[in-house]
């Protein structure tokens, strides 16, 4: 292929890199009100009244809407496809405003003003009195007897529970001679951090609502509002410009159903709302905080006689994504290193903190720091080495998953593991750092993740597409599928390029902003499916045009259209390589024929019925300094699978920005409440550890290419697993280096101080 | 947009003093790198703005006739970094505002604004307190010095008077502080940029001509006490003493006694007194080093 697998610059590098590229807003009219939000100040109760008169004198102020004004029509958020299942649709205990607070920082009222200063100082004057109930932060103190009842129907807080049953692990843990290895293991609550902070504007034109977003999901976002508004889906219109950012926080409806509504309620005039930073860490989404308690029973040979598994996920105020997110870690569980016996249990449980939903990884992240310190922690109790217990043990070429029917066709496990070791030179590191014994040391640690592409079986999977033939020989190309500074674009136009035989990349249009009057409906930037997913459709719908193309070519050059091809942009015929015409010769003869003229187009949608495996790993060198209880990850790579690259140089960008979150995960990024009211203490970039880039080595990115063999392009989930295995091994690299266990996240200096203490490596 | 109520713009020192003593309600602003921060959250939103950005006699690093150090309050914490005699006198000064925030912060915040918030996390405050900085403050009724220990009357607040038309114009480092004198700090904090001090600790040696004894150790920490603060009883023991390790160890112990960190959310007072003591004990050893001594 002539583009497809070739490192090209981005599609919208020059536009971004020289801010030329509009965001949502950069194209907020002038005249839009802004809209400003009254968050709660308790972390749970019941809003009694809300005095609105000193706002609504504040000069500038247009109309305070509270929580009793709002309808009480609950609607669900998640970002994902409509089930026709009801039993399979998304939990709606939504509502705009809420009069039950559910957590601190609940949206209560808001304040629409003429200018943000008014919108600001409004917001400060009202004054909301509450009849405070008891709030719970822990999860599983959520489920306890007697705790807070945060949603009526829920009893117990408990969102959800799944089970996973295979073989007998009650007696195949009674097997003679069986070693016992428990644990647990705690991930705290993060933030996406994405550059672009949420926010959109909404207007009402021709009857209907317009509302421009930064959302990664437009058409499932277009749903969502209708539902929140009662209006039919036709009468909502979502554009999405381009989007700094969103890793799964933009894969909900944020404050779109709210900015809709507000325009509603002023005359359909545009409204806007613009999230501060510290709105984003407590009002939008963050990643589930998740307790796991795993129990393995081994054989002295280190092979798994059967293992068992508890999750405990805290979902926060509302359900968000729920229970998918937990559900899809604890069934990496089994396949990983498949035992005959396993045992599991998932909970998803509402507490009064900040809702959580997808980010990046969707519970495999944690799934892999509880799993993977949990098979260090196994090895070491056998005495074997890590990398040679994860070999023997890891999933087997052929393994095929019986629920997915995904196959792990190639090793490809071992063969990441082995290049990441030779990179790392891990055997000379393991004996040689074995012998430090003063207040530096080091350690190396491997961490494997296990992935999957996109969401079949569990949802539909879609893509629609069309293209367009312009009359200068270049294409234009539409789909659902959003860039989101992913790439997304550029890697559709090289495959759309090597699909219709054009010369270069540059010769697609890919049409960046969705709109979901005008864009074909797919279901916006989730998972890690975009070029799997968009893929299958572009080849189709590429097909489809070309066919059209050289039905044209063979009625203008009178040649048997089985012995013509496009190639370079060309319609050459085959036999001899004779190169009849250009594209765009074609294409004006076509348009400006006075008998039979014709807009050359094609469309069509694709419906995904596979789904694919996309592993690899993690090794990690870190330096600790035992006294000032700090550890710096001194070198890192990571090993991907990711069947064939697309855009080698934008696979490498993607797997760079996945290791630098997960180092923020593994050593700094929690977010932290105050135990006795339930108030956020760090939601601003200060003191929230987002590691920086004087927190980074050099970022070492690699892959092994097996082409997928399920997938149009060979290629396979590359967006979210570069984050998923860093966490751990660097766990597991402060293990190796100072025989501390750390079992919870972030291994930050604080709790660095409290393990070397209790294991007196530090005196007091 | 900002919510200020009115904003006065000096363009000279004298203008700057009277609009001062005309609007003492007024918060000065110098590179705006806090005061815009706590404007846009609300602490100090509808506040009025007294500007001093600009005023050139408040700018820069001088000698004065008595070879003090002078440190114009607007400088730069980039250019305090990058100035000759900073790097010839004091240079741990330069190291230390090195570790503000990131690039941007240090184009623009200065070191008069990092002294005047009064916070103790500062870092330019712990190497000014461990090198006995002076505050020259002007006012209405002309100039006056004070310690930068009496300067910092408590958390957020030093001593100027508004209505008497005071600001901040310069710090000086006596030459008796400077002379034959090597000092280092270490910002201790959760990542390597754009943070704020868990715990500063700056410490300065004076050796004796033959480097084997401390003829005068001193030592100041931030984020130890609701001020920054001088371990005096740790320089007192350390006086006199020989170069060893014996000594540094010693001297760490010995600033448990003069500090009082406390058990907040961001760190356990356990914690910070840990650091503190390892951190005393590198920054003597590695000040050792740059005055020319040995273990």
């Amino acid at each position: 292929m002539a583009e497809v697998g070739k490192r090209r610059v981005r599609v919208d590098a020059f536009d971004k890199a020289t801010g030329r590229a509009k965001y949502y807003e950069d194209l907020v009219p002038q005249d839009a009100l802004y809209v400003r939000i009254k968050h709660a100040e308790i972390a749970h109760g019941i809003v009694t009244a809300v005095d609105t008169a000193q706002a609504e004198a504040i000069e500038g102020v247009v109309k305070v809407i509270t929580c009793f004004d709002v309808p009480d029509r609950p609607f669900p958020t998640a970002g994902h496809p409509w089930s026709m299942d009801p039993g399979h649709q998304d939990v709606a205990d939504r509502l705009l405003l809420n009069r039950h607070v559910r957590y601190y920082g609940d949206e209560v009222a808001v304040v629409i003003a003429d200018n943000e200063i008014a919108a600001q100082q409004g917001v400060r004057a009202l004054k909301v009195q509450y009849e405070e109930l008891p709030f719970v932060l822990d999860v599983q103190e959520a489920m306890a007897e007697g705790a807070p009842q945060i949603h009526e129907e829920f009893p117990h807080n408990i969102l959800k529970h799944t089970s996973l049953r295979q073989g007998d692990y009650e007696s195949a843990s009674k097997e003679a001679g069986l070693i016992k290895v428990e644990g647990w293991y705690d991930t705290p609550s993060v933030q996406h951090c994405h550059i672009e902070n949420h926010g959109c504007f909404a207007y009402e034109e021709g009857g209907r609502v317009t509302v421009v977003s930064s959302t990664q999901i437009p058409h499932i976002v277009r749903r969502v509002v209708g539902q929140a508004l009662g209006r039919p889906w036709g009468d909502i219109r979502l554009v999405k410009p381009y989007l700094g950012g969103g890793f799964g926080n933009k894969q909900d409806a944020l404050y779109e159903p709210l900015c809709a509504y507000c325009s509603t309620q002023v005359g359909g005039r545009c409204v806007r709302i613009d999230c501060s930073r510290e709105e984003t860490f407590i009002s939008n989404r963050v990643r589930h905080a998740i307790r796991t308690h795993i129990i393995s029973w081994l054989r002295p040979d280190g092979t798994f006689a059967a293992r068992k598994i508890e999750c405990f996920s805290n979902q926060g105020a509302y359900a968000s994504h729920g229970h998918g997110v937990v559900a899809k870690g604890m069934g990496a569980f089994p396949q990983q290193y498949p035992c005959a016996n396993v045992e599991g249990d998932a909970y998803t449980v509402y507490t009064n903190r900040p809702t959580a939903g997808a980010m990046r990884g969707y519970g495999i992240p944690q799934a892999m720091f509880a799993g993977e310190a949990h098979i260090e922690d196994c090895a070491r109790a056998l005495g074997m080495d890590p990398l040679a217990f994860r070999r023997q043990n890891i999933m087997p070429q052929g393994y095929e998953d019986s629920f997915s029917h995904n196959v792990n066709y190639e090793d490809s496990y071992r063969q990441c593991l082995e290049k990441g070791a030779a990179y790392m030179d891990y055997e000379r590191k393991v004996a040689e750092y074995a012998k430090e014994t003063g207040p530096i040391r080091h350690g190396i640690g491997v961490a494997a993740f296990w992935y999957n592409t996109a969401v079949y079986p569990i949802s539909l999977e879609t893509s629609s597409n069309r293209m367009l033939l312009n009359l200068d020989g270049t294409v234009t190309m539409q789909c659902g599928e959003t860039e989101i500074g992913q790439g997304a674009d550029t890697a559709y136009a090289q495959m759309t390029a090597d699909v219709l035989g054009l010369a270069s990349y540059r010769d697609v249009h890919v049409v960046s902003t969705q709109d979901t009057d005008t864009t074909p409906l797919g279901l916006g930037a989730y998972a890690s499916r975009q070029t799997y997913t968009a893929g299958f459709s572009i080849r189709q719908t590429g097909l489809l045009l070309k066919e059209k193309i050289l039905k044209h070519a063979s009625n203008l050059t009178r040649q048997d259209v089985h012995n013509l091809d496009i190639i370079q942009g060309r319609i050459v015929r085959t036999t001899d390589g004779k190169d009849l015409m250009s594209l765009s010769d074609l294409a004006m003869e076509v348009q400006y024929d006075t008998v039979h003229s014709e807009h050359i187009t094609a469309e069509s949608t694709f419906t995904i019925r596979n789904n694919a495996y996309s592993f690899g790993c993690t090794f990690v060198d870190v330096e600790v300094d035992i006294p000032m209880c700090k550890a710096t990850v001194t070198n890192i790579v990571n090993v991907h699978d990711c069947g064939r690259l697309i855009n080698p140089a934008l696979a490498e960008a993607q797997v760079h920005g996945g290791m630098s979150m997960a180092i923020g995960y593994g050593l700094g990024e929690q977010l932290l409440f105050d135990e006795k009211t339930g108030r956020p203490l760090n939601n601003n970039l200060l003191d929230y550890k987002l590691s920086t880039i004087m927190d980074h080595p050099h970022l070492e990115a690699q892959f092994v290419e097996n082409a997928e063999p399920t997938s149009a392009f060979g290629t396979k989930a590359l967006g979210e697993p570069p984050a998923c295995s860093g966490a751990p091994a660097i766990r597991n690299a402060i293990y190796a280096a100072t025989g501390v266990a750390v079992n919870q996240l972030p291994v930050n200096a604080h709790v660095l101080f409290r393990r070397f203490t209790e294991e007196g490596l530090i005196q007091e | 947009m900002y919510d200020l109520s009115a904003f006065y713009q000096a363009d000279s020192l004298e203008a700057a003093v009277r609009l001062r003593a005309e609007h003492p309600e007024a918060v000065v602003i110098a590179g705006g790198t806090d005061v815009l921060v706590q404007m846009r959250e609300g602490k100090l939103a509808g506040k009025a703005l007294l500007s001093i950005r600009g005023i050139e006699a408040m700018e820069g690093v001088s000698l004065d006739e008595e070879e003090n150090l002078r440190i114009g309050s607007l400088t730069t914490f980039s250019h305090i970094t990058a100035d000759p005699l900073i790097q010839t006198y004091i240079n741990v000064l330069g190291e230390a505002v090195d570790q503000v925030g990131g690039p941007q912060i240090r184009n623009a915040g200065t070191i008069g604004g990092n002294t005047c918030n009064g916070v103790t996390s500062a870092d330019s405050a712990s190497t000014l307190h461990a090198w006995d900085a002076l505050v020259e403050i002007t006012g209405k009724n002309g100039v006056r010095r004070v310690p930068i220990e009496a300067f910092y009357l408590r958390a957020g607040q030093v001593d100027l008077h508004p209505e008497e038309g005071e600001l901040q114009t310069a710090l000086l480092i006596p030459k008796a502080s400077y002379e034959r004198t090597f000092g280092h700090y270490i910002k201790y904090a959760m990542r390597n940029a754009m943070d704020i001090a868990t715990l500063g600790t700056s410490v300065n040696v004076r050796l004796s001509e033959d480097r084997k004894t401390f003829q005068r150790v001193r030592i100041a920490f931030g984020v130890a006490g609701p001020v920054p603060l001088r371990a005096k009883g740790a320089e007192a023991v350390i006086c006199g003493q020989p170069v060893t390790l014996e000594t540094v160890e010693e001297f760490g112990k010995a600033v448990l006694g003069d500090i009082h960190p406390r058990d907040s959310w961001r760190a356990s007072k356990a914690f910070r007194q840990h650091i503190a003591v390892e951190s005393a004990k590198r920054c003597l050893i590695e000040s050792v080093k740059l005055a020319g001594g040995e273990f």
